[in-house]
């Protein structure tokens, strides 16, 4: 045992037994394992919980809490008039971790930024295929395309020159595939024939740094007391990898964490009644919907759309599916997101209404698939009965309506056929908080045959939201995405359907833990009381 | 006994080439692209999802990739995880003892209180306590695992808070594990109350697992015992003046084994079974809540090599049985 294990040991041993009089830990009952610790290599939540946020930082970061961009371990940065060049100053001064097998020699630089991305993008970098990764996110979020090239000005300045303008690029710079690594670490993992300690034992610049993780069980971290913003008023900060929701409910309850995501729906009245528990909740940035297959008639025609959204009783699938954790979605993206247009108008619950424009559209004895998702996500707790809430509601107004499932490979592949037959339950959850990464991945005319699952392509709507992608001026881009969604509403491609609500139980020793709208799992800033 | 070794051992290695094919087929036999869950919501372009097969190897002859996976078997590599990147002989055998440490544990638990129920309960037959014993072992084979373990979490780490909610050991403690078996790194690591803290930890996974087992062996003890008891030698015994331990004990019960070391050797694919659900509910970082992650996530070498592995060890313990069937029973040995 190294050590700083040893140390944190003892602060363990120390924090526990004397009732946190000196040292103080915090144990987090995580709901998985992580699939590894470099956050580049993976998507899911649950591995970033365990690696970029305690482990590292971003050029720019999200403020806790909220969708708003900070800078990170870039100090400041500046964008070209025409919108192509990124130049951003680096914070100097800043420590990288050490473990047993390495100790950093300098300080983070540009070398460390460079290295970061060209592992992920270009194929002659030796980490690119030694960590045996896919590098999905870079990928998926079209960085390759993207990027023109990444320039060394000066040890701390970096510019990052693209290939269009595109105003998300920011954001997309805050989110976990971008996480500074030591390009020292690399290099000597790489000459001692161990590049997958990369992912294996991170060494980052952020709060935590990593101790040691037992697989399935333990994943330990100490307090970085060099951090750059300050060490954390925690001293450690252990993840108890806990799977069943009512096992961490126990756990908390009994003392044995501290925090716990993803409670049971069933549980929250109890949690709400509980004097050991208090519940923060937030709004998911997520939206749940049912998205027509408009190229096929009658789903072609607008109306007929709109028809089958009034004929939808969608308060009853919050309280039923949502159990109450969730709200009516109105929008395509929900609230939390800057450019949310308050000002449309959800088409009202009124069978009688709708029954009438099916008639007045010519539609008689309508028959149609609806797709019920197989697996459980935070937009859709329960597709299987949403769907049958969804075709009650729609034999109401004479529409018979069969219920189809697939495994969910086969799922979300055959939903991108351009002339499916059926309207398909699927959902979003963003990942950047931008509205670009709603509006233009899910209803943009590019994504058409693959996440646009309406098959929807609309000139208007899609000149809005391609203008606002170029666009780097706020105040003008929130102007173009409220227009976009007066447009979306008009033509309804989708029944927006639900934005779920997050809960988050924690201990009343708990202090300064805010609930982060992107879903991460963030412990730096929270203390415990004594 | 060594022919009788010898043709054992020949039945395995067949059984071992079979396991490989249907292990490799199981995981590819299942609906979809591990590429296409890997991607979910967000999907992936054709390109990539072309570059990633190539990648992964898909693009080959399905032949060749067995024949590839059988070369690796062979020289003991399993392959690496499509998920963590590791070699999957290093990620089983990193949660493996935690599965047979708790799997053993059960197994003694059943054992321990499963024979003398069974035999009290034969030789009471008819009795309050054996119609008592007989309906308890009837509603713990139907009890559904994880009702069972959250019942006993509410109640004994809830209510009465004798036991922790779930872990292998309580988190202040922190010390190497050379073995991987909790029991024995607790008391190698002389850290005062680890030992204490592994054995409470161990209490309710225990019990829940060993549930099942126990009431099969209660069920097919006191069924032995009565079919034993009834037999001329027992009679004979009797008439000797021989005590009630010398007929029960001795003589009848040793008799009526054989059909039990066959219930315990058939119970081991029970418990393996059982952890996947013990481990998920207990937080028990074992190989059941593994193979079920690897095969939500099509991690096919995971899965493939997790498979073999567990069909092996299965192999070895019916081996083992059969082995022991020899010793207690010579006619089987000789016949």
């Amino acid at each position: 045992m190294n050590l700083i294990a040893k140390a944190a040991a003892a602060i363990l041993a120390g924090s526990l037994v004397a009732g946190a009089a000196q040292a103080k830990t915090l144990v987090y009952c995580s709901e998985g394992s992580p699939e590894g610790f470099d956050p580049a290599l993976y998507t899911a939540g649950t591995t970033f919980d365990a690696s970029s946020h305690p482990v590292y930082n971003q050029l720019v970061e999200f403020v806790t809490g909220s969708t708003e961009i900070q800078p990170g371990l870039a100090e400041r940065w500046e964008v070209s008039e025409d919108g192509l060049e990124y130049t951003f100053h680096l914070r100097q001064g800043v420590k990288f971790h050490a473990n047993d097998q390495f100790t950093p020699t300098r300080d983070f630089n540009a070398d460390d930024v460079i290295f970061t991305f060209e592992r992920q993008w270009k194929d002659d970098n030796p980490m690119h295929t030694a960590s045996g990764g896919t590098w999905e996110y870079f990928q998926g979020m079209s960085m390759p395309d993207l990027l023109k090239s990444i320039e060394k000005v000066d040890d701390y300045t970096v510019k990052f020159v693209l290939n269009r303008p595109e105003a998300p690029m920011i954001a997309n710079l805050a989110m976990d595939f971008a996480s500074i690594v030591s390009k020292e670490y690399a290099d000597a993992m790489l000459a001692a024939g161990t590049p997958e300690m990369l992912n294996q034992a991170p060494i980052g610049t952020g709060p935590f740094s990593f101790v040691g993780y037992q697989k399935d069980a333990v994943i330990r971290y100490a307090a970085n007391p060099d951090y750059w913003k300050g060490a954390s008023p925690l001293d450690s900060l252990v993840f108890a990898i806990t799977p069943d929701a009512s096992v961490r409910y126990q756990k908390l309850k009994a003392g044995e964490c501290h925090v716990m995501p993803y409670p049971n729906p069933a549980d929250i009245e109890a949690m709400k009644a509980d004097e050991d528990i208090e519940l923060l909740q937030q709004q998911g940035l997520n939206v749940g919907y049912l998205a027509y297959s408009t190229q096929v008639a009658p789903f072609d025609n607008p109306k007929v759309r709109k028809a089958l959204n009034m004929a939808m009783d969608k308060q009853a699938i919050i309280d039923v599916v949502f159990q109450g954790a969730g709200e009516i979605a109105k929008n395509p993206i929900p609230p939390t997101i800057w450019s949310y247009n308050d000002a449309v108008e959800d088409d009202a619950y009124d069978p009688e209404a709708a029954k009438k424009m099916l008639e007045e559209e010519g539609v008689a004895d309508l028959s149609m698939k609806i797709w019920a998702m197989p697996v459980q996500r935070p937009y859709n707790p329960n597709a299987r009965r949403m769907a049958e809430l969804i075709q009650a509601d729609f034999a109401k107004v004479g529409v018979t309506v069969e219920i189809v499932s697939y495994e969910w490979g086969e799922y979300l592949q055959r939903s991108k056929e351009v002339d499916r037959d059926g309207a398909v339950l699927l959902g979003w959850t963003g990942d950047n908080g931008d509205p670009d990464n709603f509006l233009a991945v899910l209803l943009g005319c590019d994504a058409v045959g693959g996440s646009n699952r309406a098959q929807w392509c609309d000139e208007e709507f899609d000149a809005l939201i391609q203008k606002a992608k170029v666009t780097s001026d706020v105040a003008e881009r929130t102007k173009l995405y409220e227009e976009a969604q007066v447009r979306f509403k008009d033509q309804a491609p989708w029944a927006t359907i639900a934005h779920s609500t997050v809960f988050m139980p924690v201990r009343p020793e708990v202090e300064g833990y805010k609930v982060h709208p992107l879903g991460g799992h963030i412990f730096y800033g929270v203390d415990l009381a004594e | 006994m060594l022919k009788f070794l010898l043709s054992r051992l020949l039945t395995f290695l067949p059984t071992f080439f079979g396991v490989t094919l249907i292990s490799f087929a199981f995981i590819r036999a299942l609906p979809g692209d591990p590429i296409i869950v890997m991607a979910g919501e967000r999907g992936i372009t054709e390109e990539r999802h072309a570059e990633l097969v190539r990648q992964f190897g898909f693009d080959r002859p399905i032949w060749e990739q067995y024949l590839d996976y059988l070369w690796g078997v062979m020289q003991g590599d399993l392959g690496q995880s499509f998920v963590t990147k590791k070699p999957v002989w290093d990620e089983f055998f990193a949660l493996f003892p935690a599965t047979l440490e708790l799997s053993v544990c059960a197994m003694a638990f059943a054992v321990l209180l499963g024979l003398p129920a069974g035999v009290i309960a034969a030789v009471n037959r008819g009795k309050f306590f054996d119609r008592a014993l007989m309906s308890t072992a009837l509603v713990g084979y139907s009890m559904p695992i994880f009702w069972w373990a959250l019942l006993l979490i509410i109640v004994v780490s809830g209510w009465l808070q004798w036991t922790p909610v779930s872990g292998r050991i309580s988190l202040m403690f922190f010390f190497p594990q050379p073995t991987g078996f909790m029991l024995i790194d607790s008391l190698i690591s002389g850290e005062k109350g680890a030992f204490a803290s592994a054995v409470q930890h161990l209490i309710l996974p225990t019990v829940v697992l060993g549930t099942i087992p126990l009431a099969v062996i209660a069920r097919q003890t006191r069924s032995a015992m009565l079919e034993v008891l009834s037999e001329d030698y027992i009679r004979t015994a009797r008439a000797k003046g021989l005590g009630p331990f010398g007929i029960n004990g001795v003589h009848a019960l040793r008799n009526a084994l054989i059909p039990v070391v066959t219930v315990i050797g058939l119970s081991v694919g029970t418990l393996l079974a059982g952890a996947i659900l013990t481990e998920t509910i207990f937080s028990w970082p074992g190989i059941g809540k593994w193979m079920v992650d690897s095969i939500f996530r099509r991690d096919y070498p995971a899965v493939q090599g997790g498979l073999l592995l567990i069909a092996v060890i299965v192999m070895i313990v019916n081996l083992t049985v059969d082995v022991v069937y020899g010793f207690i029973n010579p006619r089987i040995r000789k016949g």
